[in-house]
């Protein structure tokens, strides 16, 4: 495999800002990531999903320069990550899974310690950090010990500890679990006032239906695999060939369910609160004819409407175990 | 021109010196309460055992109540080796938790991602944790000084004995910091770091004895043959070297192995000490900054 041109050290590439080409890792006999390709260009929020273990982490942690691939290649801003470790690191902001922090620093503190391990002046540091405090909405706990934080607090600190250098790029490992729907609301304005400030994200969530209108692309990654790539967009629509239907009745759903099995085109029949809810494999028409036969039956029918898909449909769908959609 | 030069370097110097990984090492370090009751407790036991020899000295020596220079050495040594041996069980605990305690609390990756490099951060913490037991050592000179009071010991060879701690301190903090790199698991790093430095200080005494019992045997069947190399063996444990500070003669003795031709030492015991662990601990630290980071660049 030829790899492209390396960029010239200190300067920023006119290329991708993530280009991955036929990248592997394997742990002994496990083959965590089977040659994987992926290219996100400058300013593109991505949203990396799979199920835990698919290896969302390796590719992030190899991004991030804390571990090597097996084989292929890694390049941030032009930038190979086995051979330009420094400069790599120099344009990323890593968020991990799980991070700890130093107990007895305050919050100035640690921002600081973290500017200084940057290479950022002391006057610099004065000026920025509380403007990235402001950012994290942590002002008021400026001078707060970080291990008396809560935990979204921790998340947003550590978020403001990427952000020190100014990365161009942030790579963010699972930002929003195990944070409470205010924390993760807060969470995701942050990211997207950093959208706005034109940085690339690689973010990695299990909360990716509440940030879909915030990313641009997503890739899902399933044992190793890159199973689906592309803009938010055109995977909904691709997932479309598939439709949801929702019924609700005003009474005799167990029959209507029976009923239902035995027409064409029903996929499958999923019961919950809010009544029937058909995968349908077929077009307007089938659609129209469905409707027809059970108000015929004599179903008493309160709503007959197609189910938007969300990006968990499409997670949900691409990884239920196939070969997925390509 | 020359001057400028002179000043870069000296700001590379000062940058590398109060870089931000010590600065955090000595803030956190010193604001927790530990440090201050390892403080306390090192003092308390070198307090009581400065007691206990003069309590001894005073019961057991002669009934005049007062000190000859000759009780004065007793208690300098006495207190030399209590103090090596609170160092050896320092040390290991100081040091081999420094990078795998980053491991376990989930901090090291992200000083990983820094634009640190990897010696800075090995360095760093060594220099960090040598402070501390620097302090910490620095503090008994108090105690020490009640021996200058009835003399028999010269400043000269206190400073020795100190510089010699600080040594110790080194080589087992080096050791120590590359357990913590090498083994996740600050646990096994602290009891791999104590095994080593018990083989250093018993281990190698043992095998000097075992080696010792043989060669005496053969040298009863093999009168001519010379053994002065039996010294070299002993010159790798700290106590002999530490006695060969404190009696420069020893050094001699054991060259002289059963009548060896050899009647002045080649090297003094702690010279030899010095160079060994030097370069051992010189090994440890390289290996230690060389796996601290993965091994990213690929052939």
């Amino acid at each position: 495999m030829q790899p492209a041109a390396e960029a010239s050290i200190g300067e920023a590439a006119p290329g991708p800002m993530i280009e991955i080409k036929g990248l592997s890792r394997t742990f002994g006999s496990f083959q965590a990531l089977k040659s994987i390709d992926l290219t996100i260009q400058k300013g593109t929020v991505f949203g990396f999903v799979g199920p835990n273990g698919a290896g969302k982490s390796t590719t992030m942690s190899i991004l991030a320069t804390l571990m090597a691939p097996s084989s292929g290649y890694a390049k941030v801003d032009g930038f190979d990550v086995t051979k330009h470790p420094e400069e790599v690191r120099k344009r990323i902001g890593y968020m991990p899974d799980f991070f700890g922090v130093y107990d007895n620093f305050k919050t100035v503190e640690y921002l600081h310690f973290y500017g200084a391990s940057y290479g950022i002046p002391k006057a610099e540091r004065e000026a920025l950090i509380p403007q990235l405090l402001e950012l994290v909405n942590l002002t008021d706990k400026a001078n707060a010990y970080v291990d008396t934080l809560s935990r979204g607090m921790k998340q947003r600190l550590c978020l403001a500890r990427c952000l020190v250098h100014d990365p161009e790029l942030l790579i963010l490992d699972e930002p929003a679990s195990g944070l409470d729907p205010r924390a993760r609301i807060e969470m995701r304005e942050i990211l997207r006032e950093l959208k706005s400030m034109g940085k690339t994200i690689i973010i990695s969530s299990h909360i990716l239906p509440e940030l879909a209108e915030m990313v641009d692309e997503i890739g899902v990654i399933e044992r190793g695999q890159m199973i689906a790539q592309g803009n938010v967009a055109e995977i909904q629509n691709r997932m479309r060939v598939k439709r949801f239907l929702q019924i609700r009745l005003l009474s005799g759903e167990d029959e209507a369910e029976q009923f239902l099995q035995d027409r064409p085109y029903v996929n499958k029949l999923l019961r919950d609160e809010r009544g029937i809810q058909i995968h349908f494999g077929g077009n307007d028409e089938d659609q129209a004819v469905l409707l027809h036969e059970l108000v015929s039956a004599g179903y008493k029918l309160v709503s007959f409407s197609e189910a938007q898909t969300n990006l968990e449909d499409v997670f949900l769908e691409i990884t239920k175990g196939g070969d997925g959609v390509q | 021109m020359r001057n400028e030069a002179m000043n870069g370097r000296m700001k590379g110097l000062r940058s590398w010196l109060i870089n931000p990984v010590l600065n955090k090492e000595f803030t956190l370090r010193m604001r927790t309460v530990r440090s201050m009751w390892t403080l306390f407790f090192y003092l308390l036991a070198m307090g009581f055992l400065m007691l206990s020899i003069v309590y001894l000295t005073q019961m057991l020596g002669s009934n005049n109540r007062s000190f000859n220079p000759e009780d004065s050495k007793i208690m300098f040594y006495f207190l030399a080796f209590a103090q090596l041996g609170l160092i050896a069980f320092m040390a290991p605990g100081l040091t081999a938790g420094v990078i795998s305690g980053e491991r376990e609390k989930q901090t090291l990756n992200l000083l990983l991602t820094t634009q640190q490099s990897s010696s800075t951060i090995i360095l760093s913490k060594l220099l960090s944790s040598l402070s501390f037991m620097i302090v910490i050592v620095l503090s008994t000179i108090p105690i020490y000084s009640m021996v200058f009071l009835y003399g028999g010991v010269s400043p000269k060879q206190l400073i020795l004995v100190f510089l010699f701690f600080v040594f110790i301190m080194f080589m087992l903090g080096s050791f120590g910091i590359m357990f913590s790199t090498l083994l996740k698991r600050t646990m096994i790093s602290v009891i791999a770091t104590y095994g080593v430095g018990l083989f250093i200080f018993v281990g190698t005494a043992i095998i000097f004895y075992v080696v010792m019992a043989i060669v005496s045997q053969f040298q009863y069947n093999n009168p001519n043959t010379n053994f002065s190399w039996i010294g070299h063996i002993i010159a790798w444990n700290p106590i002999a070297a530490l006695y060969s500070i404190l009696d420069p003669s020893i050094s001699n003795e054991v060259f002289n192995f059963n009548g060896s031709s050899v009647k002045k030492a080649p090297i003094q015991l702690w010279q030899e000490f010095v160079l060994i662990y030097t370069a051992l601990s010189a090994l440890a630290l390289w290996l230690s900054i060389r796996k601290l980071r993965p091994r990213l660049k690929r052939n």
